[in-house]
């Protein structure tokens, strides 16, 4: 892997940023790669679609914004509809089934995962659905260990918390392994 | 796992900096895009011993950091645009009084409380000439984590080094955006501390009389020597002179001590600048546009380079001039209308062949952005 541009969005408080930090850290602490993540500030941070970039190389990064997408996350329709078109042809898109309706006209492989409701039938808190979704990430791009992830999540949450993002983050992986094929 | 290996905001490299450089002093007024500077040292300073004061306002905390200063402290204040435009007058006196002192300003859009939480490099020339009078200044900038780090330990050396206010000029996207920072050991950089004087208790201390290398020892405020400090032309005693000679003497060395010491004080990094046609010369988050250009231009074997400056004062025209001497071309990249540009036109043999890459909407320039104009200068098309 040369680089892995990414765009996580969604809307303030889903976590998206907090996964996005969480990503990148993993790759650098855990998998001696480089990260370079930068988020939008200000009245968008705060209701409407947030965004954040991650690039993850095993080279420099210097231009640390994504203009092209290998993989893009939308957690809402808001985010869905103003960054799909910075997918790069060919690249991912990963939705939210229940927040999130595709267009056809997005030129990438689009993969609509459950995630939203997956976490509240199986685990019931919504505070873990940005874990599910860097599971779903990981289960469906296996770029990163499972394990690095786990490990920066532990040094963020209280220990009575980690069991259930553990959870959420093993939910993600299985629901994304079945669109590995893709 | 390597504990010095962090993921971290640019704004808190800036604070592992100052911590590595020996800070036990900082007094400071919250504002975006600095903020984070200010609430981890908040945390930071007292777990070693330090103090850290949220002042009333960035007056308040730029007369604060002057005074601990003075008192032996290694001092520290963080702001953006609006508090670095209230921070001059007081920056004026450190200046005429020799404090050392490092003051960041984290930049944002301006004029006024402009553009606060998006990118703009336009205080490069009141970083030099926010404050009145003729007076000499070190600014130096960085472009990514371990360089705001080391610039940062650097200002702390060249504050005490040369006894000057230094200004950290980043800006938003440095400061917001997280990538790796490995910490070097203790040790790894050298460290310069305050030079005190021998002078013992009792005997007469002259707080302005430069030793034979010009440099002026310092006694902490309130411990062993009374003296005077003011923002006034001063006699060696630090007592207030209009005499024309002391204040002719004392002008050219405030301003001196800085400008006759460019060389040793300019910092810079060449990217892929071997033999280059086209240089751009650039500094801070709008380097990391300018490289990234450069290593894709190169990839196609066109000679294109980067001049990365790393202190901005005092102009390292000498540098510039050399540096540019065989190039076709030179673009200056930032986000301004041009404030190093116009330097930077001054120094070389043909200003005419000085190009502005500029951007001043709040958006980080892009590499696409400078290769428009790269293709039209280089004569192929838009």
């Amino acid at each position: 892997m040369k680089r892995t541009r990414l765009i996580f969005s969604g809307s303030g408080g889903q976590g998206v940023i907090t996964a996005a930090i969480i990503l990148a850290e993993a790759a650098v602490i855990h998998e001696g790669m480089n990260a370079t993540q930068s988020q939008s500030y200000g009245a968008a941070a705060r209701g409407g679609a947030t965004r954040s970039d991650v690039i993850i190389s095993n080279d420099i990064i210097y231009y640390p914004e994504v203009n092209q997408a290998n993989i893009l996350v939308c957690l809402t329709q808001e985010s869905y509809n103003t960054y799909a078109s910075l997918v790069r042809p060919g690249g991912f898109v990963i939705t939210d089934s229940k927040y999130v309706q595709i267009a056809k006209k997005v030129d990438a492989k689009q993969i609509e995962v459950p995630m939203y409701e997956s976490v509240m039938a199986q685990i019931g808190k919504p505070i873990v659905f940005n874990i599910c979704m860097l599971g779903a990430l990981l289960g469906i791009t296996e770029f990163l260990k499972p394990t690095s992830v786990m490990k920066i999540v532990e040094t963020r949450i209280p220990e009575d918390f980690i069991q259930m993002n553990q959870e959420a983050l093993d939910l993600g992986m299985e629901l994304g392994a079945q669109y590995t094929r893709f | 796992m390597n504990n010095n290996i962090k993921f971290i905001q640019g704004n808190e490299a800036c604070v592992e900096g100052a911590l590595y450089a020996g800070i036990n002093f900082f007094a400071g007024y919250p504002i975006t895009p600095s903020t984070e500077v200010a609430e981890l040292l908040s945390s930071r300073l007292p777990e070693k011993g330090g103090k850290f004061i949220q002042m009333e306002d960035e007056i308040a905390s730029m007369c604060a950091i002057i005074g601990a200063s003075l008192t032996g402290h290694k001092v520290m204040t963080a702001t953006s645009g609006p508090g670095f435009s209230l921070k001059q007058e007081a920056l004026g006196y450190a200046c005429m009084a020799e404090i050392p002192c490092v003051i960041v300003n984290v930049q944002r859009g301006g004029p006024s409380t402009g553009n606060p939480t998006h990118v703009s490099q336009g205080d490069v020339n009141q970083a030099k000439w926010g404050t009145h009078g003729d007076h000499s200044i070190i600014a130096l900038t960085a472009s990514n984590h371990q360089d705001v780090f080391a610039m940062t330990v650097d200002a702390f050396n060249l504050a005490e080094t040369y006894r000057t206010p230094v200004i950290l000029l980043f800006d938003e996207v440095v400061g917001h955006m997280r990538e790796k920072l490995v910490v070097p050991e203790k040790g790894d950089i050298p460290l310069v501390e305050r030079l005190r004087t021998s002078v013992r208790k009792g005997v007469d201390y002259h707080p302005y009389l430069p030793r034979e290398d010009g440099r002026l020892p310092m006694s902490d405020f309130g411990a062993e020597h009374r003296y005077n400090v003011t923002g006034l032309f001063h006699d060696m005693w630090g007592f207030p002179s209009n005499n024309p000679k002391v204040v002719r003497e004392l002008l050219h060395h405030i301003v001196d001590k800085i400008d006759n010491n460019v060389h040793t004080i300019t910092r810079y990094k060449e990217h892929y600048l071997e033999g280059a046609e086209y240089i751009m010369i650039s500094y801070g988050s709008s380097a990391r546009s300018a490289i990234h250009l450069a290593r894709s231009r190169r990839a196609r074997g066109e000679k294109v380079g980067v001049l990365e400056l790393q202190s901005i004062w005092p102009f390292p025209e000498t540098l510039i001039r050399e540096k540019c001497a065989g190039a076709r071309a030179v673009i200056v990249v930032e986000m301004n209308m041009g404030q190093v540009m116009r330097h930077v036109k001054a120094a070389v043999d043909k200003p005419e062949r000085v190009f502005l890459a500029n951007r001043i909407d709040g958006k980080l320039i892009t590499p696409t952005n400078i290769k428009t104009l790269l293709r039209v200068i280089q004569g192929r098309g838009v």
